[in-house]
């Protein structure tokens, strides 16, 4: 090797030490703007629906009044689905972290893993298909029996495509979300924490309700948040199981739809200002996912620094 | 042996009073299922009825026997143990639901002559109406929707990994933690929760502004799916660069090697494995993705290998059309045969990449050792 070839492969080197950084700051810096441009495309075409006089929105009344039905509609399915797929999910990873015998343990996760990695449509098809006739018995069961609750008044929907059903499929497909995250939290948990309670002759759900639960509380909080995230804007299952209607408050009849179905029923066929009160419709749910993941990370972030356990 | 055993044993029951003997589940068990099936018997009998009347028997037969015998600190333990089981095998329900549904409704479209290699161009109602009212074998198929899903799938791959990796890079090796690395971390993790059909409008937003009202493409929804991918790419990148263990890095350093050689020819060899299945798994993630190919890329019946040009057809955009606008609407069924063939080849795509993704992480594992 002479020196003028060292010297100039140095100077290729140091050249390729630019471009390279270079290129790793552009990638990162590529996702912030893309993230910024999400937002800012968004707003732009929205802005018509925004403006435009409240005649020529779809309703006649509005943005405002257009969207407020399909906001609460959203609240209402991923409010069924957390309440039912919470303490399932908690369960599941319970059970995964701390009674199933520990060879079992990893398998075990991955079955849950599989019910993530099931295509949302998939769930709608099965939903709609299968789902909604099974259970449209016990809809009018509730509808006889529970119809002085307001949720549940009659006559219930003769095909099961009720908002109901659609926070059912909503909760199996957020169920493996919280499962995952809780079960990581769980794991976690200090063993001296849960080797003292037993010492100390508590049973396994003593153990679990004194070192396990309180340690994981926040973790299991935003887990739910995330869940919540998911829920609010998963699209399919509520497109292909819900018949949409006016808002109302009985989850057994038919009526209420979602702004993630609402944007995909509608948007293929959409033109003009359609387009951008759909458009409109879809930064309300960003905007909302947003909020919900950034307080669930920033529980999980405050999380970290505090638990100085591990 | 059992001249050893049977002292411990005569002390072990004086220790174990107050205790259920150990086969004290099982007793409970037949008999709850045998009352749950006479119990069914009597309001007409099915399995799922009778799973469900056995379960609840079982808990408060064992809760209650435990009650009884042990105290009621031990009663709650077993119902705490019964509850944790249940809400196991209720997550259970739906997943062999979901694939017992999928594969009964999906042999018999699945295995219909041509239905991977034909597509839907030219299938009208009539043709369905044909297949139901006169036994003809229903036509049509999926090939256009999964050279559809593969092209978008492998440009949304193709964009999202070099920008993921090189950001996880960032992150690792030059972000030092600093301001900037911990805005990305946490819009990577933001960006994690953008509702899917969000991705899809911004894609259809951006080209709408962009290229002119109405762009629907097979690139839109490549650059809607890239969205949704760029951050688990990103995520499991990271963690894999992490694990690399810094004497690797200090020891290419020592040799005089520049940074980006070693990154090039030591980081990323290293954790070739993880990264490959990361990126395996964010294909698997986004190729069953319905919504932001929905609004994106429109759908098509005849098959469009342009990916910059006209409509695109995908399997799940292939599945919801099929099902929501079934080709003839007085005749669903020949329609949703093909939908459930749809929906299996689908599934059997996923489960393959993310089986692929653990093999991969297995076959290619470094042996450092961790």
């Amino acid at each position: 090797m002479t020196a003028t070839s060292l010297s100039s492969s140095q100077g290729a080197g140091r050249a390729g030490d630019k471009i390279f950084s270079g290129a790793a700051l552009a990638a990162g810096c590529l996702i912030l703007a893309v993230l910024f441009g999400v937002a800012l495309f968004l707003v732009v075409q929205a802005i018509p629906a925004l403006t435009a006089p409240a005649a020529e929105i779809q309703g006649g009344k509005g943005f405002f009044a257009y969207i407020w039905p399909i906001v609460v509609g959203t609240l209402i399915a991923a409010v069924i689905a957390l309440v039912i797929a919470t303490p399932i999910a908690i369960g599941v990873a319970l059970f995964i972290s701390h009674f199933a015998p520990r060879g079992l343990a990893s398998a075990l996760g991955y079955v849950v893993d599989l019910l993530a990695a099931i295509p949302s449509v998939i769930y709608g098809a099965w939903g709609a298909a299968f789902l909604a006739k099974e259970i449209s018995p016990a809809y009018n069961w509730l509808a006889e029996n529970m119809g002085w609750l307001p949720i549940f008044q009659g006559p219930a929907s003769a095909t099961g495509k009720t908002i109901l059903t659609a926070g059912i499929v909503l909760s199996v497909m957020v169920l493996p979300i919280i499962t995952s995250l809780s079960r990581e939290i769980f794991l976690q948990t200090p063993k001296l924490h849960e080797e003292a309670a037993l010492a100390l002759g508590a049973t396994r759900w003593e153990m679990i309700k004194m070192s396990v639960l309180p340690f994981a509380r926040p973790g299991i909080i935003s887990a739910v948040m995330l869940g919540l995230g998911r829920a609010l804007g998963e699209t399919m299952a509520v497109a292909l199981v819900l018949s949409s209607g006016a808002l109302t408050a009985s989850l057994i009849t038919s009526g209420n739809q979602t702004i993630a179905a609402e944007i995909a029923l509608n948007f293929p066929e959409a033109s003009g200002l359609k387009v951008s009160t759909l458009i409109a419709a879809g930064l309300v749910l960003f905007l909302i996912t947003l909020a919900v993941n950034m307080i669930a990370r920033w529980i999980i972030s405050r999380h970290k620094e505090f638990s100085g356990a591990n | 042996m059992s001249s050893t055993l049977t002292p411990v044993r005569s002390k072990r029951s004086a220790l174990t009073k107050g205790q259920l003997p150990p086969f004290a589940p099982y007793v409970v068990l037949a008999l709850a299922l045998i009352i749950g099936a006479a119990i069914l018997a009597l309001i007409g009998f099915n399995a799922f009825g009778w799973g469900i009347v056995s379960a609840i028997l079982f808990a408060a037969g064992l809760v209650g026997w435990s009650g009884v015998v042990e105290g009621s600190r031990k009663a709650k333990d077993k119902l705490a143990t019964c509850l944790v089981v249940g809400s196991f095998l209720i997550a259970l329900l739906p997943l062999i639901s979901v694939i017992w549904t999928v594969l009964v409704n999906g042999i018999p479209g699945l295995i219909s002559p041509g239905f991977l290699t034909s597509s839907m161009n030219g299938v009208t109602g009539v043709y369905d109406n044909k297949a139901v009212e006169e036994g003809a074998p229903v036509i049509g198929g999926i090939y256009h929707a999964l050279i559809g899903t593969i092209q978008i799938t492998l440009v949304a791959t193709v964009i999202s990994v070099p920008v993921g990796l090189l950001t996880a890079i960032y992150l690792v090796e030059y972000g030092n933690d600093g301001r900037l690395a911990r805005a990305i971390t946490f819009f990577v993790d933001v960006m994690t929760g953008i509702p899917s059909i969000v991705a899809g409008l911004f894609a259809a937003a951006f080209f709408f502004a962009v290229v002119g009202p109405g762009t629907k493409t097979g690139a839109v929804a490549a650059v809607a799916l890239a969205v949704l991918m760029i951050p688990v790419v990103v995520r499991s990148s990271e963690e894999m660069l992490k694990i690399v263990p810094n004497e690797l890095r200090e020891a290419a350093y020592a040799l005089g090697v520049r940074k980006w050689r070693t990154i090039l020819k030591v980081v990323i060899p290293t954790a070739i494995s993880g990264i490959a299945s990361g990126v395996t798994l964010a294909i698997a993630r986004v190729i069953g993705e319905t919504a932001p190919i929905l609004v994106t890329a429109g759908f098509a019946t005849s098959i469009n290998s342009n990916v910059f040009g006209g409509w695109m057809a995908s399997l799940p955009t292939f599945i919801y059309t099929q099902i929501l606008n079934p080709t003839s609407p007085a005749n669903p069924d020949p329609s949703s045969q093909r939908a459930w063939g749809a929906a299996l080849v689908l599934i059997i795509l996923v489960m393959v990449l993310n089986l692929g993704a653990r093999l991969i992480a297995k076959a290619f594992a470094p042996k450092t050792g961790r």
